[in-house]
C-alpha cells in the first residue's frame, strides 16, 4: 500500500502516492531519475529531490525541453519519469511526445499531474481535459488514468517495469481508496468494481467514485448496473467492452472532453460490433472558469447525473 | 592512423557521400540534395575521425553518439551510415520506396545507427541534450554530437536545450551547425536573421568555434580534441555552402529540395571526382 497520506479523512491525493512509489523504485533501481520543468512542488518530488539530488533534471520552464530530454536520458540506459502539469508535458510538447517518445518508441515515463478541471478556477488553458483525446492517436503509447491512490502506486511500477513508452495521468483531487475483494493491476485490463446486467458504466479517474454510488442509487430501483474502471485507456481492454455491450446500454464518464477521449475509444470498439445504445459523459470542450467541483456539478458528473444518464440508456434499450 | 591518413580518409568518404547521396535523389525523385551536400564534409568527418563507435553493436552503452537533426537530409544521413558499416550498401537502393526502411526521415526501429526520430526541426539538440545528461549523470567519457541545420534554429526549442545545457555545463555535448545560410526559402538572414550567431550561443553559456564546415583537418581538429575540463558545452558554427561540390548547385537555394534531371545527373557525377 502507499505511504500517501490522506488529504482530508479517508480522502487521497494520488500525487503523493506517485511520489511515494517514485522514491520506492528509484531505491532500488539506480536507472530510475526524474525529469521536471520548475514542476518539483506540483509533482510533490520534494522528497525524491532530497534522496537522489544528483538524478533529478529540472530543466526549467521548458516542455518541449522537458519531454525531449526525457527520450536522450532513455537512450543513455536511464528509466526517466518525466513529470509536469498535464495540460503543459502534453498539448505543450505534443511533437516531442509524438516524435521523440512515441514514434521513436523510448523507454520513457510520462506522468501528467493534476489533470482534468483539478486547476478549475484557472480556465481552460490549465484544464488538461484534451490530452487523452491527443495523445490516444498515438498507438503504442500505453494510457493509464487511475482512479485511486492503490491503483496509481499499482500504474508507476507497471511502467518503471514495461520496457516502452508510458502516459499516467494523475489527479490531484481528493479521492477516496476503492474497496477491492481482489486488488489486481494489470496494463490492459479493466476492473470490474459492482457486478449487474443491465447495463453498464464505463468510467476512469476521479469518476469511478461517483460512478459506483450511481450504481447503488439504481441497484434500489432494480436497476443492476457493472461498473468498469477502465484505467489503461491505451491498450483498451476490448473483451470487457464487449461484454459491457452485452448489457444492452453503456454509459461512459471520465474527466475529460466528450470528444476523443475514453468514451470515443469505447465507442470505437462498440461500433466496429454490435451497436447499443451510448451515452459519453464528460465536459463538452471549452468549460467555464469554477472549482473542480463545481464544473464536475454544474456538467452533470455527480452520482445523480450518471445515473439520469444510465437511465436515459437504459429506456433506448433494444 | 597517421593524421594525413585520416584527412584521406575523410576527403575519399565525402565524396563518395556526396555522389551516392545525389544517386539517391535521382532515383527517388525526391530528397535534399543541398543539404546533403552542405553536411558531407561534416558527416565524413565525424564517422571516419571523431566517433568511437561498432556498427555490429549500435546499442553499445559506452559508444559516443550522433543526432541527426536536420533529418530531411537523409541522402547523407543513410550514406555515411552504410559506408560506417551499419548497413549493407545495397540497401541505399531502396531509398524512399514503398515499405523501404530508409524513410524521407530516418527513424531508428527500421535502421541502427540512428539515435532518435527527426524530421520535424528543432528535436534534435534537446533530445542530445538528455543523452549528455545521462553521461554526465553516469560520469561516462562517452560523448553527444548533434547536426543542426542553420534555418532549424528558428524553432524555440532549440533555445531551450541551449539554456539546459549550458546550465548543466555539458562538456561532453557537442553542437555543429551546418550554417549554410540558406533555409528552404530564402537566405536566412532575409528570413529571420539569425547573427550575430556565435554571440547568442556565448550568451548561453556555451564555448564557440567557428570553422569552414568544408575543411577536414580545421573539423578534425576541433571535433576530435577531448572536451575535459572545457566546462562548457561547444558550439561549432560550421560555415557551409548549400550544394558544395557541384557547380550548378552552389549556394543556390532551388537545391535545397531540388532533384536532378539526367544531364544535372550526369554534369555533378563529372563533377564530384
Amino acid at each position: 500500500m502507499s505511504a500517501a497520506a490522506p488529504a482530508k479523512s479517508g480522502f487521497f491525493d494520488c500525487r503523493d502516492s506517485f511520489a511515494a512509489t517514485i522514491e520506492a523504485l528509484a531505491e532500488a533501481d539506480p536507472r530510475i531519475v526524474t525529469v521536471v520543468s520548475d514542476s518539483v512542488g506540483s509533482s510533490k518530488l520534494n522528497g525524491f529531490r532530497t534522496k537522489f539530488p544528483d538524478r533529478m533534471v529540472n530543466v526549467g520552464i521548458a516542455e518541449q525541453t522537458l519531454v525531449a530530454v526525457g527520450a536522450g536520458l532513455a537512450n543513455g540506459g536511464k528509466v526517466p519519469f518525466v513529470s509536469a502539469a498535464s495540460c503543459f508535458i502534453t498539448g505543450r510538447a505534443l511533437e516531442q511526445v509524438k516524435a521523440d517518445i512515441a514514434y521513436s518508441n523510448v523507454n520513457v515515463k510520462l506522468i501528467g499531474q493534476s489533470s482534468g478541471v483539478a486547476y478549475g478556477e484557472l480556465g481552460p488553458t490549465h484544464h488538461s481535459i484534451e490530452d487523452l483525446a491527443w495523445l490516444r492517436l498515438f498507438n503504442n503509447l500505453t494510457l493509464i488514468v487511475p482512479a485511486d491512490p492503490w491503483q496509481t502506486e499499482q500504474a508507476v511500477r507497471a511502467a518503471a517495469a514495461m520496457d516502452g513508452p508510458v502516459f499516467v495521468r494523475v489527479s490531484r483531487m481528493p479521492v477516496p481508496a476503492l474497496e477491492r475483494s481482489n486488488p489486481v493491476f494489470e496494463i490492459g485490463k479493466a476492473e470490474i468494481l459492482a457486478e449487474g446486467d443491465d447495463a453498464a458504466i464505463i468510467a476512469n479517474g476521479t469518476m469511478v467514485h461517483r460512478a459506483i454510488a450511481a450504481a447503488k442509487a439504481l441497484a434500489g430501483e432494480g436497476i443492476g448496473v457493472r461498473v468498469i474502471n477502465m484505467a489503461t485507456v491505451n491498450p483498451l481492454d476490448e473483451a470487457a467492452i464487449l461484454a459491457a455491450a452485452d448489457t444492452g446500454a453503456i454509459v461512459t464518464v471520465e474527466e475529460h472532453s466528450v470528444r476523443g477521449g475514453l468514451g470515443g475509444a469505447v465507442a470505437e470498439v462498440v461500433t466496429a460490433h454490435e451497436p447499443v445504445p451510448m451515452r459519453i459523459m464528460g465536459f463538452p470542450g471549452f468549460v467555464p472558469t469554477g472549482s473542480a467541483e463545481w464544473l464536475m456539478e454544474h456538467f452533470g458528473l455527480t452520482a445523480a447525473g450518471i445515473a439520469d444518464a444510465v437511465r436515459q440508456t437504459v429506456a433506448r434499450k433494444r | 592512423m597517421l593524421q594525413n591518413d585520416v584527412l584521406s580518409l575523410i576527403r575519399s568518404k565525402a565524396l563518395w557521400i556526396r555522389r551516392r547521396s545525389f544517386q539517391m535523389v535521382y532515383e527517388a525523385q525526391q530528397g535534399h540534395p543541398g543539404g546533403d551536400f552542405s553536411a558531407a564534409d561534416i558527416l565524413a568527418t565525424l564517422y571516419f575521425g571523431v566517433l568511437r563507435y561498432d556498427p555490429k553493436r549500435p546499442n553499445d552503452p559506452t559508444r559516443d553518439r550522433f543526432v541527426m537533426s536536420k533529418g530531411h537530409c537523409t541522402g547523407a544521413f543513410y550514406s555515411v551510415l552504410a559506408a560506417a558499416g551499419y548497413f549493407p550498401e545495397a540497401d541505399l537502393k531502396s531509398y524512399m520506396e514503398p515499405l523501404s526502411k530508409l524513410n524521407g526521415h530516418p527513424n531508428r526501429n527500421y535502421l541502427p545507427g540512428i539515435e532518435t526520430n527527426t524530421g520535424p526541426l528543432g528535436h534534435g539538440l534537446p533530445v542530445a541534450t538528455g543523452i549528455a545528461i545521462a553521461g554526465q549523470i553516469d560520469g561516462n567519457d562517452s560523448r553527444t554530437f548533434v547536426l543542426t541545420g542553420d534555418g532549424e534554429l528558428q524553432e524555440g526549442s532549440n533555445w531551450e536545450a541551449a539554456l539546459t545545457a549550458g546550465h548543466r555545463k555539458l562538456e561532453n555535448l557537442t553542437l555543429i551547425i551546418d550554417r549554410n545560410r540558406l533555409q528552404q526559402g530564402a537566405r536566412t538572414e532575409d528570413t529571420a536573421s539569425l547573427d550575430p550567431l556565435d554571440d547568442k550561443w556565448r550568451a548561453f553559456g556555451w564555448h564557440v568555434e567557428m570553422v569552414d564546415g568544408h575543411d577536414y583537418a580545421q573539423l578534425l581538429g576541433l571535433l576530435s580534441a577531448s572536451p575535459k575540463g572545457r566546462g562548457k558545452p561547444l558550439c561549432v558554427i560550421a560555415n557551409t555552402f548549400k550544394g558544395k561540390g557541384v557547380s550548378f548547385m552552389h549556394d543556390n537555394v532551388a537545391w535545397h529540395h531540388g532533384v536532378p534531371n539526367k544531364e544535372q545527373f550526369e554534369q555533378a557525377m563529372a563533377e564530384l571526382v
